[in-house]
């Protein structure tokens, strides 16, 4: 469904993706793995053409992405959920779940409001709270809810699991195996292996910008020596 | 208490506009993130509009109508330079657009100079409401009340606009992060259109609602300025309610001021703006400022070089031409060169603000105009010798420079900017409205140098050692320690802390000792013309030495130097011709959108291309 060859990309002079290739069959749930500073957080953003890859082909549902902005790239169906957050601490549950609102897609699930509230219950009763007032897990469950409001049919999902507690990190991982039964799509940015392992049936593993390993997650963990050598412990 | 009633309904009155206007800019920055200095220039606009308007359509409903439509019309206008000026200049840093939004300015000036002629046009009066009304015995115009009565009305449309719609959410979404709206799916583009026509409109209603009262000049673009900036700063960026309590805490605070002390009005507005500035660094219903949030990260700098060799020798070649210009120039040309040079300094001073410190100052004219007045007035008042006032008027600049950076450097970002405007205007304002002490409008004349120095190549070697010792010691500055913790401050104001700089220490020492040069600058300035006139403080004269700094490059040393060359070259060329801001402006706004780089740093670039080019093919 998305594919990603030999892309480079740079902040300013740092040279931080180097012909990073992947690729996101549809309806899978790919996990992006890496140490801190590998250049996860930089592949999703150029997906989504929020940094500029300078060479390289990205192609959504067999359409070139590359160089576009990053609205069009939205309205195709990806839906972005940024590693920092970055909800509208000024403005209420509601009217951040208002912001992310597009039309229905075809082939993919048009949410509402209350079918979000079903999926994350905590937010029901913050409605009208302004985003400042939610705790971390709140905010990462609104920052899911608010991409889901444009009905993407694939997700870019950076680092879901980070510095919320375990109970809410169990919680997302069942709020990923529903969507992806309901056939989204998502490409997961992880240095939480057990995380990983629970959602994710491939696994692409990163260092310094480089592709390192492919394959699937079995394989994987017959291969413990890859993951020592790559993945913090 | 009948007359202090009568007086709040006046000063609620005349809040209308102010809060319109006030709001729109407000609005267009939150979004945006632009300072739109042609702001006043839209206000203006409505107001003539909305004059030719009312000419045609006759009657109540005419002159209502006329109103809505200038405000349509501006608001259309402001689509059009957003969409021609500002957008191609959206991912550059502030000053281009800022030098941009004052290119419009220079274009509107001329644009409605041509269309509606020199003279000030008397505002037709409301059909139907010309008369007073009598409360608690005292006349208050019926219009004023009209005015009172809608504006809340018009508050609350917007207010409801902001809180209730989808574009509003939109709007205050985009306020905060609109990169991850962009994200979201939202055309930005057409989000910032949408909100520019908006902005714009509240400021071409502005002007046209304050027809029956003020009329129409071609001064009102940049006296509009300071006060709305005034309301912006007080109300806090971005804030509705704000905006509307800060523009009815300064029309009020002006209509007593007008009655009990009619010479301070002006000065009164930035009383009030400083204490509230002392309680609420952010005003009263602002947020602090973070600049550059989120994914706004521009071109690593290179770091400044020394000088090399050949760079040294071009200057010192530059340096022994000028020096011989008396024995090949005419005397007209010396005269030109003295003009040069100080203006020269004058940037250099800027420049030294700007690059080196990243404190944008829109208010340097303050310290240009304040050496100048200051020497004037020690001669005017005192009968000093012109040694001596030429002495002192850098310090009594220096000196302001650090009263009034101690005040701004309170402040970050757009938030400084604005209040070194404000006080700047303040600084005008005192000598415009002090007329028995500074002349006001008729300047001070008579201002001569000593005998030894009066004669026009005399003067210009004065002037060249004065300037060029002032810009090498800038320089010479820029590459000591103090140089390098200044740029510490402005690249990352923690990590210089830690490292045991006292970056506010620094920046005002840096914002003192530009003022200083600046004053020096003015000093040479007033014995060279043997006058000074209130414009050289005014909001022109600052944006004046932005676009030099601009035009220059900000990151380039020479580039101030080379900048007030070019700018005085094209002055004195324009000036010659009835419209020389319009071709002025049509310039400014090419430079921005064709060299982004300034002249200096766009050349750099180019040799550098070229030289990677042929290295290239060398490998
Ligand atoms: N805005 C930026 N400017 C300059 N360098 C950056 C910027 N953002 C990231 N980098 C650098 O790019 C490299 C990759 O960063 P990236 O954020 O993609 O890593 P990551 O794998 O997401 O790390 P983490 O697990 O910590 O989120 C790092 O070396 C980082 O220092
Ligand atoms: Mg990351």
């Amino acid at each position: 469904m998305l594919e990603v060859e030999r892309i480079n990309s740079f902040y300013g002079k740092a040279h931080v993706l180097r012909d990073l290739s992947l690729s996101v069959p549809k309806s899978n749930v790919v996990a992006l793995l890496g140490r801190n500073g590998a250049g996860k957080t930089t592949t999703l953003k150029s997906i989504m053409q929020l940094v500029r890859p300078t060479t390289g082909s990205i192609t959504f549902q067999g359409r070139s992405i590359a160089g576009s902005q990053p609205h069009k790239v939205a309205k195709l169906g990806l839906g972005y959920v940024p590693e920092e957050r970055r909800i509208f601490t000024d403005l209420t549950v509601a009217e951040n779940l208002l912001v992310g609102k597009q039309p229905p897609r075809e082939g993919a699930v048009t949410w509402s409001e209350d079918m979000l509230f079903d999926l994350f219950p905590n937010l029901a009763e913050r409605r009208n709270n302004r985003g400042k007032a939610l705790s971390g897990g709140e905010q990462q469950m609104l920052t899911i809810a608010r991409t889901l409001m444009g009905n993407p049919s694939f997700v870019l999902l950076d680092e879901p699991s980070e510095g919320v507690a375990p109970v809410i990190v169990e919680q997302m991982a069942r709020v990923i195996q529903q969507l992806k039964s309901e056939g989204l799509t998502v490409l997961l940015s992880e240095q939480n292996l057990h995380f990983a392992q629970a959602v994710a049936d491939l696994v692409v593993i990163i260092e310094s910008g480089v592709q390192v390993y492919n394959g699937t997650l079995a394989e994987l963990n017959s291969h413990p020596e890859i993951r020592d050598a790559y993945l913090a412990a | 208490m009948e007359f202090f009633v009568a007086q709040i309904l006046t000063g609620l009155a005349n809040a209308s506009s102010l809060f319109l206007v006030a709001c729109g800019l407000s609005l267009i920055f939150g979004v945006t993130r632009i300072v739109n200095f042609a702001h006043g220039s839209l206000y203006m606009l409505g107001a003539y509009i909305g004059y030719s308007l009312m000419q045609v359509l006759p009657g109540g409903v005419g002159f209502w109508g006329s109103i809505i439509l200038a405000g349509v019309a501006v608001g259309i206008i402001g689509v059009l330079i957003e969409m021609l000026v500002l957008r191609p200049v959206y991912r550059a840093p502030e000053l281009f657009q800022l030098v941009a939004t004052f290119g419009v300015i220079l274009v509107i000036q001329d644009l409605t100079l041509i269309i509606w002629g020199p003279e000030d046009l008397l505002g037709p009066r409301a059909p139907g409401l010309r008369g007073v009304f009598r409360i608690m015995g005292e006349p208050i115009p019926k219009y004023d009340i009209v005015l009172l009565v809608i504006t809340p009305f018009v508050a609350l449309g917007l207010w409801y606009l902001i809180t209730q719609t989808r574009l509003g959410v939109l709007v205050r979404a985009a306020t905060q992060d609109r990169e991850m709206v962009g994200a979201l799916g939202v055309n930005q583009v057409w989000l910032f259109t949408g909100v520019f026509a908006l902005g714009s409109a509240l400021a071409g209603l502005g002007g046209a609602l304050q027809l029956p009262k003020g009329g129409a000049d071609l001064l009102m673009d940049f006296n509009i300025l300071a006060p709305v900036f005034v309301v912006v700063v007080i109300g806090g960026m971005g804030s509705l309610p704000g905006a509307y309590l800060a523009a009815i805490i300064i029309s009020v605070l002006n209509v007593f001021g007008v009655t009990y002390l009619p010479q301070s009005t002006l000065v009164l507005m930035f009383i009030v703006m400083i204490v509230v500035l002392m309680i609420r660094p952010y005003g009263l219903f602002g947020r602090e400022e973070v600049a550059g949030e989120h994914g706004q990260v521009g071109e690593p700098e290179d770091p400044i070089k020394p000088a090399s060799s050949r760079a040294r020798l071009i200057i010192a070649l530059g340096i022994a031409a000028l020096a011989f210009l008396p024995l090949y120039g005419s005397s007209f040309s010396q005269v030109l060169a003295t003009d040069v040079m100080i203006f020269c300094l004058f940037a250099a001073s800027l420049h030294f603000l700007l690059g080196l410190g990243g404190l944008v100052s829109f208010g340097h004219a303050a310290y240009y105009g304040g050496g100048a007045y200051v020497a004037a007035l020690l001669v005017t008042h005192l009968n000093s010798s012109m040694e001596i006032a030429f002495m002192l008027a850098p310090i009594g600049a220096g000196l302001a420079a650090l009263a009034i950076g101690w005040v701004c450097l309170r402040l970050t970002g757009v938030y400084f900017a604005m209040l070194t405007l404000a006080f700047a205007q303040l600084l005008w304002s005192l000598v415009f409205q002090w007329g028995d002490v500074t002349g006001g409008d008729d300047g001070l004349v008579n201002i001569w140098p000593s005998d030894w120095l009066n004669e026009t190549t005399v003067y210009f070697y004065f002037t060249m050692l004065f300037a060029i010792g002032g810009i090498l010691v800038l320089r010479h500055i820029a590459h000591s320690p103090f140089g390098y913790a200044l740029r510490a401050a402005r690249d990352s104001k923690r990590q210089a802390e830690t490292m045991g700089i006292d970056t506010h220490k620094v920046q005002l020492l840096a914002f003192g000792f530009a003022g200083l040069m600046g004053g020096l600058a003015g000093a040479l300035f007033v014995f060279s013309k043997g006058s000074v006139f209130p414009n050289e403080l005014e909001i022109a004269r600052s944006f004046d030495a932005l676009i030099v700094v601009f035009l220059g490059g900000v990151k380039t040393l020479a580039g101030g130097v080379v900048g007030a060359g070019f700018f005085k070259g094209i002055e004195e060329t324009l000036t010659r011709f009835e419209y020389w801001r319009l071709v002025m402006g049509l310039l400014i706004i090419g430079v921005v959108i064709l060299a982004p780089n300034g002249i200096v740093g766009s050349l750099r670039k180019f040799v550098r291309r070229l030289r990677g080019v042929s290295e290239g093919e060398g490998a």
